[in-house]
């Protein structure tokens, strides 16, 4: 429940950091994500070597997992470790930015729509409809294939693919918002619409959206490295994470690791995303009790 | 009942009527798309192996001499006519393409369609049934772990696993492609055996994740029904814990899983382009993907026409669904 | 009309496990209910009257919910509670049958009510197979007959319908027909009017009423209007804090209430439009039941309140009336502090004899 009033949204936020931190398997999806993004930051500490060294291929390359080595090495001899570690930057660069992006758009379509409403509200949701019912992997590849791809074209892809679920959640709060008093109140006061929208409809819109946000994290992640992995992604000899499953693939029988390691890492980011998106659900929204 | 099922057809007529704007906006959609790109479609063949007659023939294919409104209409009457043009890349119509792919994709995300509802329900089910337990527990983190692989590397991880030479030959099944070598020579029995046993490592990859997106979301819908007052009712009647739950839980419980299998489809229809590809699967989603690294935009735009016309109508078949299992919407 | 004693309720206990400690929602209820009578268990809601109906059946949720060892609840002197859940079953819709205070939300919404009623008769085989009719035909009957008997016109018809098709009368009709079905000695009715329009409520009491007169089934009647317990009860109890604070024939209670809560309850003026907001004249609410009052429960909310009230009043017999009325409160002990003060002359509700 959004608190209304400026004066109890202070502890509304103490009573849900509260329940957050109660909540064992959110803090564990937070102290995991903040690993992460640590790694991601400090990426030339924590990697033992270059990602992209080459030295002596026919002797270093296709090496099963060793201290020297904690993932083995891939056809180029290149520490796979190093590369997972890298392909964290990338990872978390894409998810991060191709949500902001999504989550721009949608909140925008969302609270013009809903505050608007009439014929525009009717458009917009229609063309969200339209979007939706393309499955959003065929859309991307279809709009990576027109042009070259590269990290910046991946992420605003992303991100225009990925707003038409926030839209819907946010058009629905400001309908809901809209109608309660204080809003009313504001209107006889005299404010502008804009400033309505701004300081009253925003701030309640915002828990939703954070927990969307958190979770598209994790879905736009699952999707780059599936781009990636069709080759139609983050270009080698880039590191990521899903173009370094692909690599792998070909050999995949006689050198497991190369394929392993950086779908785990996948998989860790992704259920570290989706643990604090739960958390969160459960700690801004107490109706949301299972 | 009869009146019922009258109200059902009348229901499905609606909505197929509904769907044709959304049929006329994906193909407005893709003619917007295949003009965004930069120069036109045929310069992605200018390569010097391509002769330059090919390339006329592909512009006049694509209508690309015309103006752009001329174009757009041509555009909408090939789609409605079922004319996608001539594929360069495999040198037959799209539409022979097409039918050779789309069987396979459908009997592959029917399959895991299938497996999604039924083992996503089940496991919720028992979870709710059990809550707090110790299998609870172990359920919720593995669903949340399975919800978070990406399809693509669980297919290479069960292909890994299925090739490993420790397997007893039992237990080894196919890790490509729909049928083995000597198809032709089996009995009909041996034939529909072979299909199946080819299908469950790619069903499995592609529907898992969203099984286990399905048991966490039936978990709580089944909670929530268990503490509804008809279930009070049920065990006051005297009826067998077994009966209240299986009957009169569950049904309830499924009304609002059924709706979320619409939000799902499109994820398999996305999913089975990277999935086919692992497996070697062919149908529509590798074709797709053939076609966008070999540049064949006519199947290009024809498949991404299909996966829009397939997520439609599987979205009506989960309105149908939906109206089938709650006999409130049925008035409506 | 009241004859033997049937359900024996001692000592129940239940209590709920909550954040704040134990709730005590039902903390040594002793009552019975005897053949053919109606007995009306009155109290606000969070008094603790529905979680005594469930601890009967056996139906409280476990956890958070427990009955605490020592309480007893006996059917014609057999032991329900700790009975296997085979028995419990038969007793459950067979013995001892139940109908809830929803309507709308009591029956099953995707099952017609046909198939919701069937169901009991199927699992307490009260049916009887005519010579050459299969089972499901004879199940099939006898559930349109009692459609019938509830007073659902065209049954054939209605049999086939989903609750939401029928109105609030008709959904508790078809309860009322599931719960009687297998001809319990007992009816649980838990708020059985509360949800109805005032004259579906009338009709609803009336077709109880000439069902207990054909069937011989006992009503334990849980309400918090006192309209209906003046309409249908033979004897009362008085539900507070999770304890009984007065049981008494009904004329006598209406005519002379002995306990401060029983005499606020009635003061009340029934608001027929507003029907919720009916107990507004007793002040405060209803505490939490994990942090019942030191000594006598309703004592923060009491006008003759004083020091001797901090310590928990015994259930004592009435002095005049003998072991038929008892109450709760030391204002038998020192009956001088009733005058100047209370909640002012009582109004009795319309229909009190």
């Amino acid at each position: 429940m959004s608190a209304p009033m400026t004066g109890s949204r202070r502890s509304v936020r103490r009573e849900a950091w509260r329940r957050f931190m109660r909540h064992r398997q959110a803090v564990l999806g937070l102290l995991l994500t903040v690993l992460l993004a640590l790694t991601a930051l400090m990426a030339p500490l924590v990697a033992p070597h270059d990602p992209d060294e080459q030295t002596d291929i026919v002797a270093t390359r296709y090496q099963p997992p060793s201290v020297e080595h904690p993932m083995g090495t891939d056809r180029f001899g290149r520490d796979v470790f190093s590369r997972v570690v890298y392909g964290a930057r990338i990872s978390l660069m894409i998810g991060f930015l191709a949500v902001a992006i999504a989550i721009s758009i949608g909140t925008a379509v969302g609270a013009i729509a809903g505050f608007l409403g009439g014929w525009l509200d009717t458009t917009l949701m229609r063309g969200v409809d339209l979007l939706l019912s393309f499955p959003r992997l065929v859309l991307l590849i279809t709009l990576v294939a027109l042009f070259e791809p590269s990290i910046a074209l991946i992420t605003l892809v992303l991100g225009l693919t990925g707003w038409m679920g926030t839209s819907r959640i946010v058009r629905g709060q400001v309908l809901t918002v809209r109608e309660m008093e204080y809003v009313t109140a504001a209107r006889v006061l005299g404010f502008g619409q804009a400033r309505i929208l701004v300081r009253h409809i925003l701030p309640n819109v915002l828990t939703p959206v954070i927990v969307a946000a958190t979770l598209g994290i994790g879905n736009t992640i699952l999707a780059e490295a599936a781009l990636s992995f069709l080759g139609l992604g983050v270009q080698p000899p880039t590191a990521s994470w899903g173009n370094m499953v692909a690599s792998g693939r070909d050999t995949m029988l006689n050198a497991w690791w190369i394929t392993t390691f950086p779908g785990l890492a996948i998989v860790l980011t992704v259920m570290s995303f989706n643990l604090v998106g739960d958390g969160l659900r459960d700690a801004l929204d107490p109706r949301h009790v299972v | 009942m009869a009146s019922g099922g009258c109200a059902l057809i009348r229901f499905a007529l609606r909505r197929l009527l509904q769907a044709v704007p959304i049929l006329v906006g994906i193909v407005t959609l893709i003619f917007l798309l295949l003009h965004l790109a930069p120069g036109d479609a045929a310069t992605a063949y200018f390569n010097p192996n391509v002769s330059p007659e090919i390339i006329d023939r592909m512009r006049e294919n694509l209508g690309l001499d015309r103006p752009i409104h001329e174009q757009y209409f041509r555009w909408l009457r090939a789609f409605f006519t079922g004319d996608f043009g001539y594929s360069f890349g495999q040198h037959r119509p799209v539409s022979a393409v097409l039918a050779d792919a789309l069987p396979n994709t459908l009997v592959l995300s029917g399959v895991s369609l299938v497996l999604i509802f039924v083992v996503g329900c089940a496991v919720g089910a028992v979870q709710a049934v059990r809550q707090y337990s110790k299998l609870d527990n172990v359920l919720t983190f593995t669903s949340l772990f399975v919800y978070s692989m990406p399809g693509f590397w669980l297919g290479l991880m069960l292909i890994l696993a299925f090739s490993s030479p420790a397997l007893p030959d039992a237990l080894r099944l196919p890790i490509s492609g729909v049928t083995s070598i000597g198809y032709e020579f089996m009995g009909p029995l041996g034939k529909l055996l072979d299909r199946a046993r080819h299908l469950v490592l790619p069903s499995v990859a592609l529907g898992i994740a969203s099984a286990a997106g399905v048991a966490r979301y039936m978990r709580g819908s089944m909670l929530e029904v268990i503490g509804q007052d008809y279930i009070r009712t049920a065990r006051a009647k005297g009826l067998p814990e077994r009966q209240v739950i299986l009957k009169h839980a569950l049904r309830n419980a499924l009304v609002p899983i059924v709706s979320l299998l619409g939000l799902y489809v499109p994820l398999l229809f996305g999913g089975s382009v990277v999935i086919e590809v692992v497996f070697s699967w062919p149908g529509m989603g590798r074709a797709l993907y053939n076609a966008i690294l070999g540049r064949d935009y006519p199947v290009v735009m024809a498949a991404s026409f299909f996966f829009g016309v397939l997520v439609l109508a599987a979205n009506l078949v989960v309105d149908l669904l939906y109206a089938a299992v709650d006999p409130r919407i049925r008035r409506a | 009309m009241t004859g033997e004693p049937l359900l024996e309720v001692r000592s129940l206990r239940t209590y709920f496990a909550t954040e704040q400690g134990d709730a005590r929602a039902v903390d040594g209820v002793s009552f019975e209910v005897r053949e053919g009578e109606t007995l009306a268990l009155v109290g606000e809601s969070g008094c603790g009257k529905s979680v005594t109906a469930l601890s009967i059946l056996g139906l409280v949720p476990e956890p958070p919910g427990r009955v605490l060892p020592g309480s007893s609840v006996r059917l014609r002197g057999e032991e329900l509670v700790g009975a296997s859940e085979t028995r419990l079953r038969e007793i459950r819709g067979g013995e001892i049958g139940m109908i809830f205070q929803e309507p709308m939300t009591s029956l099953n919404p995707v099952f017609t009510v046909g198939n919701q009623v069937s169901e009991a008769i199927r699992e307490h085989q009260s049916f009887a197979r005519r010579p050459g009719e299969s089972r499901s035909a004879a199940i099939r009957r006898t559930t349109i007959e009692w459609l019938g008997r509830v007073g659902i016109s065209e049954p054939e018809l209605r049999h086939g319908y989903y609750p939401h098709q029928l109105s609030g009368g008709m959904r508790q009709r078809v309860m009322i027909a599931m719960a009687l079905s297998a001809r319990p000695a007992v009816l649980i009715a838990d708020e059985p009017t509360t949800a109805l329009d005032v004259t579906v409520q009338a009709q609803i009491l009336r077709l109880l009423a000439s069902l207990q007169e054909e069937l011989g089934t006992a009503i334990l009647l849980i309400t918090h209007d006192l309209g209906v317990v003046a309409q249908t009860a033979d004897r009362v109890l008085v539900m507070y804090g999770g304890q009984i604070v007065e049981e008494a024939p009904v004329a006598p209670l209406f005519r002379e209430p002995r306990h401060p809560y029983t005499e606020g309850l009635l003061h009340a003026v029934p608001d027929l439009y507003r029907r919720r907001a009916r107990l507004a004249e007793i002040p405060g609410s209803v505490p939490h039941a994990a942090a019942w009052p030191e000594g006598c429960r309703f004592r923060p909310r009491c006008p003759y309140a004083w020091e001797r009230c901090f310590e928990p009043p015994p259930l004592v017999a009435g002095s005049a009336e003998g072991p038929a009325r008892q109450d709760r409160c030391w204002l038998e002990e020192e009956p001088k502090r009733r005058a100047g003060a209370g909640f002012g002359v009582a109004v009795r509700p319309a229909g009190s004899p």
